[in-house]
């Protein structure tokens, strides 16, 4: 039960560091970003690979019509740490109760909050790809500027690749360690009073 | 008679297979051998290993160069006007060009100088001289920009400067033409009694870099021409090259060769600032401008200084020394032990190489031939570490590569010699296209060289490149010295005259190069960060417009209500924060010049209109797609109208 137990309490605490590390990245490449220029996702922010990345990108996006990225103005960012700091505590609290399946759910859980997160991230970049100023300097009949979720694509003179980041992978093995967790919770079951 | 034309026709004949066998000797001038292309070629994109600051001689500025491409990197302005970036036009540059004299619009920059730190070029700063009128400025190497300038008071010309003591605690100065000190109305054939010549040492602040004078040198009235400071064992001393110890004041072509020996001064700087510790100095008059660049607030700002300090060598004994060396000696340099200081006595047959160990011992032994204004003259036999035989022709400077050679530009017999300081005797000698002045090695005078090349600069092209009416460019020629024998790699030609350069390793600079200026560090008095705060200030016939610039517009870009007779001031910001996004502004019928503005700077053009109308603006700096659509109008009413002042947002 130790074991099982002490990894629960690891898998949850471990995504503590999922608020110091981006979840997601998009990289921009063109011939006259020789430097690069890209965003880091964090759950509460969206930051540049440098300083003024997210400056430089959104006068870029100007011509296009597309409105300005500005992080203060996503509530998600203020709703998300708090998800994450719930599903931490939940865990401990798990922890300490003597009902294995109780992983399961919390594993559940995070799996639903990760696919709620991917998919309204997916329903940002829409809005931002679509939701374009009709007085917009560049209109390219049938474009539209969504990066993609996961991958590459070639948006006008510049190639959008967007993947996960170091936060996915701590989400991941955190749900891998409660699965151990639950594993090794079922194989010491006979100690485990129902 | 008959066989006479005959052996002469047999003679020219040969002479002509010949030279369509071996081609005319002159056609040979110059020729490179085997790899010489790929030691210079620099792919696309790939970066040089050297950067090279040349100063621009008659243009005033410097220029920098890739080496070894010899590709120009950039020119930066410092004591000219540049309309091409609005230096020295635009209200915030103009301070750096004022002087006692007002304000100058050119001059003739000289020598650069990289500051040191333990005898080592450190890439923190450029220092540089301006030879007409007497000042030094210093250009900061994270902006490439000039950031102050000083201006020399009592001198006449200052071109023995601005070379640096080993960890930069001073520049120098020193008079090229004596003058009366203080100045005053005498007549010119006074000289001998009247003129001086003065040495400065102006202190630099190692965090700030700023300069001021900390004392002066009263000299007899000669010439002073170059320097170099001691390093390693004789830091704390500075030695000056001098010419026309005959103090001629007319004719000096003939009337100052007539010696045959003038001198190098020895000055003892750490003996200077123990007289000034000691209240030796006299406080006389010396009106001078310090102008400094604010970073901060990116603006210039004047001081007026009115007294220096000023050491007379009688009052001092053992502050300077006078060594004889033959003939006009224009180089003074000191090898990387600091051992050796070698005069380049443009009319001598030798070059004399002094040694300071011997400098010291014939001092403590007072091995004076005279005594000039209460400076020692010591004998030349017991100062002399030897002469190098057979230079060549006019030697002016020399260089050294760590490993015990020396390189001497030549003028008159055009050519470069090597030279070695074991025994002082020429291993190698290679021609030079045409009249070298100065030559550079990386560090070739600093304490560490790094021995690839020497760059020789010359004066006179004539058939070099292809012609361009009367007015052609000097040159530069990169020599590689990493073999026994130097060769020849390039030539390619440079900004005004280049009369020294200064070559650094690349990577001392250029991972510290500033790519933009933070908004949020911007202090300028006239700033403004938003489009939401541009507004229109009438003040009187003054009008103070501030705007910004973004791609790809101006705000405000509609200004009615500026009348006739206004001055108007653009105080535009780049709001900008992404690199290499410069924008450009100009305005229809200005006096003045363009505006060229880096991110997150803030710039003021002046412009007084002159009829009524509506006037365009635009940015000059190519910036992006809508560029062309990056423009303004300005509508200018008679000076008694009634219109109010408005601008949109």
């Amino acid at each position: 039960m130790k074991i099982s137990n002490n990894l629960m309490r690891i898998g949850s605490l471990i995504l503590v560091f999922v608020y110091f590390v981006p979840i997601w990245y998009i990289s921009l490449d063109a011939p006259q970003f020789p430097e690069g220029l890209g965003l880091y996702i964090y759950v509460n922010s969206i930051k540049g690979f440098k300083p003024n990345d997210l400056e430089s990108l959104n006068v870029l996006n100007h011509y296009i019509g597309m409105k300005k990225i500005v992080p203060e103005e996503i509530p998600e960012f203020k709703i998300i740490p708090i998800i994450i700091g719930a599903l931490i505590v939940l865990g401990l609290i798990f922890s300490f109760i003597r009902k294995n399946q109780l992983k399961l759910l919390w594993i559940g859980l995070v799996f639903l909050g990760a696919v709620v997160g991917i998919y309204d991230y997916y329903r940002w970049g829409y809005d931002y790809g679509h939701n374009l100023n009709p007085n917009a300097i560049i209109k390219v009949p049938g474009m539209a500027y969504q990066p993609p979720l996961i991958g590459g694509k070639q948006l006008l003179n510049i190639y959008v690749f967007s993947f996960p980041y170091w936060g996915v992978g701590i989400i991941v093995l955190s749900m891998v360690l409660v699965a151990l967790s639950y594993y090794y919770g079922q194989k010491e079951k006979p100690y485990v009073s129902v | 008679m008959k066989s006479k034309l005959m052996i002469g026709f047999v003679a020219s004949t040969i002479l002509f297979v010949a030279i369509l066998f071996f081609g005319c000797p002159s056609s040979k001038k110059g020729l490179v051998e085997g790899d010489a292309a790929v030691k210079v070629y620099v792919p696309p994109g790939k970066h040089d290993e050297f950067y090279a600051f040349l100063s621009g001689g008659f243009s005033g500025q410097v220029s920098v160069y890739g080496i070894p491409s010899g590709r120009l990197l950039r020119v930066i302005p410092v004591f000219s006007q540049n309309p091409e970036n609005g230096y020295g036009y635009s209200e915030e540059t103009k301070a750096l060009l004022y002087t006692t004299h007002g304000f100058i619009p050119w001059d003739d920059s000289h020598h650069p100088k990289l500051s040191q730190t333990n005898g080592v070029a450190d890439g923190r700063w450029l220092f540089i001289n301006s030879n007409n009128t007497p000042r030094i400025a210093r250009i900061d190497l994270s902006t490439f920009r000039t950031v102050e300038i000083i201006e020399i008071p009592n001198s006449g010309g200052n071109h023995a400067s601005p070379f640096v003591t080993e960890n930069t605690e001073y520049v120098v100065a020193a008079t090229r033409f004596s003058v009366p000190i203080p100045q005053e109305d005498v007549e010119i054939a006074s000289y001998k009694d009247k003129f001086k010549g003065t040495i400065s040492f102006i202190k630099v602040d190692q965090q700030t870099g700023r300069m001021n004078i900390a004392f002066q040198i009263l000299m007899p009235g000669y010439n002073y021409d170059l320097s170099h400071a001691g390093k390693g064992k004789s830091h704390g001393w500075f030695f000056f090259s001098s010419y026309n110890t005959e103090q001629a004041h007319t004719l000096l072509e003939v009337n100052a060769s007539q010696n045959d020996k003038d001198f190098i001064a020895a000055v003892n700087w750490k003996k200077a600032e123990e007289y000034v510790a000691q209240g030796k100095a006299h406080e006389i008059s010396g009106i001078h401008y310090h102008n400094v660049f604010d970073e901060k607030k990116q603006t210039a700002y004047s001081e007026i200084i009115d007294k220096v300090k000023i050491l007379i060598p009688e009052e001092c004994p053992g502050l300077v020394y006078f060594i004889p060396t033959p003939k006009s000696p224009h180089g003074c340099d000191v090898d990387p032990e600091g051992e050796y200081i070698v005069g380049g006595g443009k009319l001598a047959t030798v070059i004399p190489v002094f040694s300071f160990t011997k400098m010291l011992k014939a001092i403590e032994e007072k091995k004076f031939d005279k005594t000039i204004d209460g400076i020692p003259v010591l004998n030349y036999e017991a100062v002399l570490a030897g002469e190098v035989q057979n230079p060549g022709l006019g030697p002016l400077h020399t260089e050294f590569d760590g490993k015990g050679y020396a390189y001497t530009s030549v003028f008159i017999s055009s050519e470069v010699i090597k030279w070695s300081l074991k025994d002082f005797k020429v291993v190698d000698r290679i021609p030079v296209y045409y009249s070298v002045g100065h030559l550079c090695l990386p560090g070739g005078d600093t304490k560490k060289p790094t021995p690839k090349y020497v760059l020789a600069m010359n004066k006179i092209t004539k058939d070099r490149y292809l012609p361009t009416g009367p007015e052609l460019a000097q040159s530069a020629q990169l020599i590689d010295i990493t073999g026994e024998k130097m060769k020849l790699l390039s030539d390619f030609p440079t900004v005004g005259e280049p009369h020294y350069a200064q070559m650094i390793p690349a990577e001392v600079i250029k991972d510290k190069s500033v790519k933009i200026y933070k908004l949020e560090e911007n202090q300028h008095p006239h700033r403004t960060l938003s489009p939401d705060q541009v507004k229109v200030i009438r003040n009187g016939k003054e009008v103070h417009v501030y705007m910004v610039a973004i791609r790809s517009h101006f705000t405000p870009d509609n200004i009615e209500g500026i009348k006739v007779g206004d001055e108007v001031y653009f105080h535009v910001t780049n709001l900008e924060q992404d690199w290499d996004i410069p924008h450009g502004f100009a305005i229809f019928g200005s006096n003045n010049a363009e505006l060229l503005i880096m991110p997150g700077e803030t710039l003021t053009l002046k412009w007084t209109p002159k009829y009524p109308g509506v006037f365009p603006f635009y940015c000059t700096d190519f910036c992006s797609a809508l560029h062309q659509e990056m423009q303004g109008y300005v509508r200018v009413s008679p000076a008694n109208s009634k219109v109010n002042l408005t601008w949109n947002k």
